[in-house]
């Protein structure tokens, strides 16, 4: 018996743990469960400095990023931290202020994308049979081609303008982003609280806006994150190739290209701007996946039931 | 604690014996299965009988020394043929499991392989000598009463039957005579007469080659039909265990009583009724009896300690202190059918249906009065929810004619204007997926009414409470997303969101096939009660006649996208016309002896 007796008080310190749960609002209490895994402190830990260093960085430059101040390729001193590049300019300057417009041009390059690539996603899944049909064949056609290499080739023809990239950057996306939507979508409009919408005589754009939404959001936020990934690097890859910004602008990807020969005198001055973009990379990917575990944990087995019981009939 | 019931011809030990059997979570925090305790004779089916969350899954899982993940067994033994299961060391374990012990799932579809034949998944469970040879095989095909042929060995498993699935997956678990084979709810997933086939291939089976098999259920007439002895599991616990027999025609445990009393049954006209209160979460208290909320019966002691099973005839125990006393239920009488002045609300001439091509409805042409509830009864595949879909509006690949209050109704939801809309509501099967999941009840609800009434915020919000209260759920539902609710919660939602347009036909598609039997019982007497007061007319598909009798006034059978019997329910349920019908009333599993030898003679 004594087994029952300590089982009976586990059960109540059980019952005083649910009670202390309870006391905090539902939406802390899922911020919590989401924090509770490593990935997600990783991810947001690694994603939050960056985007400080990016946002607040420019305050703390020591000198103008284009100011000449030492001699090309000078090693790390106390005056210039991480050294000098090329054209003898300050490296830690010119980091602190060259991530502004990769990352901007990213997020906006993306969120165009997503909005586009969920949009015709969303129609083809809901709608189906032509609709879908032509959507996503004329889709298939667009992922024949190979993208960054269109890219390319409407940058050079038609000059380098921030909205032009961001614009070939999310087309590059909608394609990918839409067959993810599509297929969630597809799901989501079998559901019987979608046929019950339509029986009662709900508008497709409402349905779509209402009931399909709302329940592809995940698959939308773990497609943003993977796709901001991949836009910094396509960005910071058309920065490399002075395709986004001429010198003498401070950016990540354009100091990559200028200061790769110098690699042996003064490494800091690629290494830095390259970790800062990997840094970042792996953080966003981080906080995706851990997003996509978090927002999945209704659906696995052995899932912990919702801490209070309902009182009611049944 | 408890001395083992020992009977004269149980000389030397059972085929199966388990002592004081415990499962519990991995952190040893709840305690999924408790003190379990059962013997089994060799050829001896017992069945366990159990609602959702009750812990018999597990418990069956458990014999076979399996738990699922997160879970772990805590104490106890498990003795098969002489062997102890607890000792054995995995590899041992694994060797063991297919030979000594079996398992059949519920679902044979996701349990067999789709891409390897029949035939290569069956040899698989042979001996490494036996593989090759087929007419083993066929012996073992032929025994479950599948053809022996070798064309059906090529097959693969999409090419089959949900029935001979099961059968597969029976013939594989007796492939190697085991002593012990666990049968997890086999024919839930089939139409009655499959059901019936399928037990009866199972209890020749463990007949003939002296198996022990546990059959695990939440359907205690199909319990009753294969099982000679019967637990009784409530939050993971056996409340009681008995002969058959006796625990269904005088069960001791206030729980057993209740549960008897929901499930309708299809001799008997008589209304069934629910269990109070709402089912325990997973996992046994520790300090008192679990049903003790819910209980009529309980005492002071019932909730302050945990009853011991006491034996109260041979073979007959049961956990409960009081188990000689009895709750003043309402005597199980006829029921007084209704007679409905059958003005037709609704008539359907004619009304063909197709899925692409292929025509599923071969012109139906039936009625509904106003106020009357009819049945739509038929088993899986003969149309009938693509009937209900199409008077829903939700099949527009239909053609003929129909009327709504003597007015043409078209085919098609978009076609029709909001007033017939809201008129005709349509409740889904699946009550966990007719709610979107990321909006709370009140503003499903809301949002419903706000499709066809301009109201303000304040008169929406006291008619989705109104429309709540009259299903019985508490206004603090509004705010509640549909994973707060448990199946039975959700359905009711589902009426509720049906009543708050004030509709003339509610269309029920199978709306319990999917609930528990206590929980059906409320279900359909809360309908039946609508129906009462509200003069609704209810169109309610099912392919449970049992579920009919006492609630729909008039029965339309289908077959193969043909309707083939009309009539007043009792007519049709004593006098069945149709072959169909007269086939769907023999193979309904049923509660008693005489209901049992009546059916053959139908």
């Amino acid at each position: 018996m004594a087994g029952h007796v300590s089982a009976a008080a586990r059960s109540a310190a059980r019952s005083d743990a649910a009670r202390a749960a309870g006391s905090y609002p539902a939406w802390i209490r899922s911020v919590r469960e989401f924090f509770s895994r490593g990935s997600a402190i990783w991810g947001a830990s690694l994603t939050a400095a960056v985007l400080i260093l990016v946002a607040i960085g420019p305050l703390f430059a020591g000198y103008p990023p284009i100011d000449f101040v030492g001699a090309p390729f000078e090693s790390p001193s106390l005056d210039l931290p991480l050294g000098a590049d090329i054209m003898g300019r300050d490296v830690l300057s010119r980091v602190l202020s060259g991530g502004t417009v990769i990352l901007s041009l990213s997020a906006l390059a993306t969120v165009l994308g997503v909005a586009l690539g969920g949009l015709l996603g969303i129609s083809a899944g809901y709608f189906k049979g032509v609709a879908d049909d032509l959507i996503m064949r004329t889709l298939d056609v667009l992922l024949a081609f190979p993208q960054t290499i269109l890219a390319l080739l409407f940058v050079s023809v038609l000059g380098s303008s921030f909205l032009l990239i961001a614009v070939l950057v999310a087309a590059i996306h909608a394609p990918q982003v839409a067959r993810v939507i599509r297929a969630a979508a597809l799901r989501v409009a079998g559901e019987d609280f979608v046929e019950y919408a339509k029986g009662i005589g709900t508008p497709p754009l409402k349905i779509m806006a209402r009931e399909i939404v709302p329940n592809v959001i995940g698959p939308l936020l773990v497609e943003g994150g993977l796709r901001f990934t991949y836009s910094i690097a396509l960005i910071a890859g058309l920065s490399f190739l002075g395709l986004a910004q001429d010198p003498p602008a401070a950016n990540w990807g354009l100091m990559l290209n200028e200061n790769r020969i110098g690699l042996a005198q003064n490494p800091w001055a690629v290494v830095v701007p390259v970790g800062l973009i990997a840094i970042l990379t792996v953080g966003v990917n981080l906080l995706t996946d851990a997003y996509g575990s978090w927002a999945a944990r209704g659906n696995r087995p052995g899932a912990p039931q919702p801490a209070e019981i309902i009182e009611g009939p049944l | 604690m408890r001395v083992p019931v020992s009977t004269p011809e149980r000389c030397g030990e059972a085929a199966v014996v388990v002592r004081g059997l415990c499962v519990t979570t991995a952190d040893g925090r709840r305690c999924l299965v408790d003190d379990a305790s059962l013997e089994l004779e060799p050829g001896e089916v017992l069945g366990i009988v159990g609602e959702s969350g009750s812990g018999k899954t597990t418990l069956g899982l458990a014999l076979l020394h399996h738990c699922r993940r997160g879970l772990c067994i805590g104490r106890g033994t498990i003795r098969v043929a002489g062997r102890d299961l607890g000792t054995a060391a995995p590899e041992e374990l694994r060797q063991l499991r297919g030979r000594l012990v079996c398992y059949v799932p519920q679902d044979p579809a996701s349990a067999l392989n789709p891409a390897l034949r029949i035939g290569t998944q069956l040899a698989e469970c042979l001996e490494p000598r036996a593989r090759r040879d087929r007419t083993q095989l066929l012996d073992l095909l032929s025994a479950v009463k599948l053809p022996p042929r070798e064309s059906f060995l090529e097959s693969f498993p999409h090419q089959l039957s949900g029935g001979q699935l099961q059968r597969v997956a029976i013939a594989m678990a007796f492939a190697n005579r085991p002593r012990l084979i666990v049968m997890d709810e086999p024919t839930t997933g089939l139409d009655v007469t499959t059901q019936a086939h399928v037990l009866d291939t199972v209890r020749q089976l463990c007949d003939r080659h002296h198996v022990a098999a546990i059959y695990v259920s939440h359907d205690i007439a199909v319990v009753a039909a294969i099982a000679r002895r019967v637990a009784v599991v409530y939050a993971g616990r056996i409340v009681e265990i008995g002969p058959t027999e006796r625990v269904l025609r005088g069960p001791a445990h206030p729980y057993t009583r209740a549960l008897i009393h929901a499930v309708p049954d299809i001799d008997d006209a008589t209304p069934v009724s629910g269990i109070p209160g709402h089912a325990p979460e997973a996992g046994a208290e520790f300090s008192c009896c679990s049903f003790a909320p819910r209980c009529t019966l309980a005492v002071d002691a019932c909730r302050e300690h945990l009853p011991d099973l006491l034996t109260i005839a041979p073979g007959h125990e049961v956990r409960c202190p009081r188990s000689g006393d009895r709750e003043n239920l309402p005597p199980r009488g006829p029921v007084a059918v209704r007679e409905t002045s059958v003005k037709p609300l609704l008539a359907a001439h004619g009304v063909r249906a197709f899925y692409g091509r292929r025509e599923v409805l071969h012109g139906v042409t039936f009625e509904v009065g106003a106020g009357e509830c009819v049945a739509l009864v038929g088993e899986s595949g003969s149309g009938k929810t693509t009937l209900a879909r199409c008077i829903g509006g939700l099949h527009a690949e239909a053609r003929g004619t129909m009327t709504f209050h003597c007015e043409p109704l078209p085919l098609d939801t978009r076609v029709r204007s909001a007033a017939t809309r809201r008129r005709i509501q349509y409740i889904f099967q699946n009550p966990y997926g007719s709610f979107n999941p990321r909006r709370s009840i009140g503003a499903s609800l809301a949002l419903t009414l706000s499709q066809f009434e301009k109201l303000t915020s304040s008169e929406r919000r006291g008619r989705v409470l109104a429309a709540l209260d009259q299903v019985s759920l508490p206004a603090s539902m509004a705010e509640r997303y549909p994973r707060d609710l448990s199946g039975g919660q959700r359905q009711r939602a589902a009426i509720a969101r049906a009543l708050i347009t004030d509709p003339e036909l509610l269309i029920c598609d199978e709306i319990t096939s999917a609930l528990d039997v206590s929980v059906q019982a409320v279900i359909t007497e809360l309908l039946s009660d609508l129906q009462r007061e509200r003069g609704l007319a209810m169109l309610f598909v099912t392919h449970n006649l049992a579920v009919v009798r006492g609630l729909a006034q008039r029965i339309v059978v289908m077959q193969g996208g043909h309707l083939v019997e009309e009539g007043p329910t009792d007519a049709v349920m004593r006098h069945p016309q149709s072959d169909e019908t007269k086939r769907l009333l023999r193979d309904a599993p049923r509660f008693t002896a005489a209901g049992r030898e009546a059916a053959i003679h139908l």
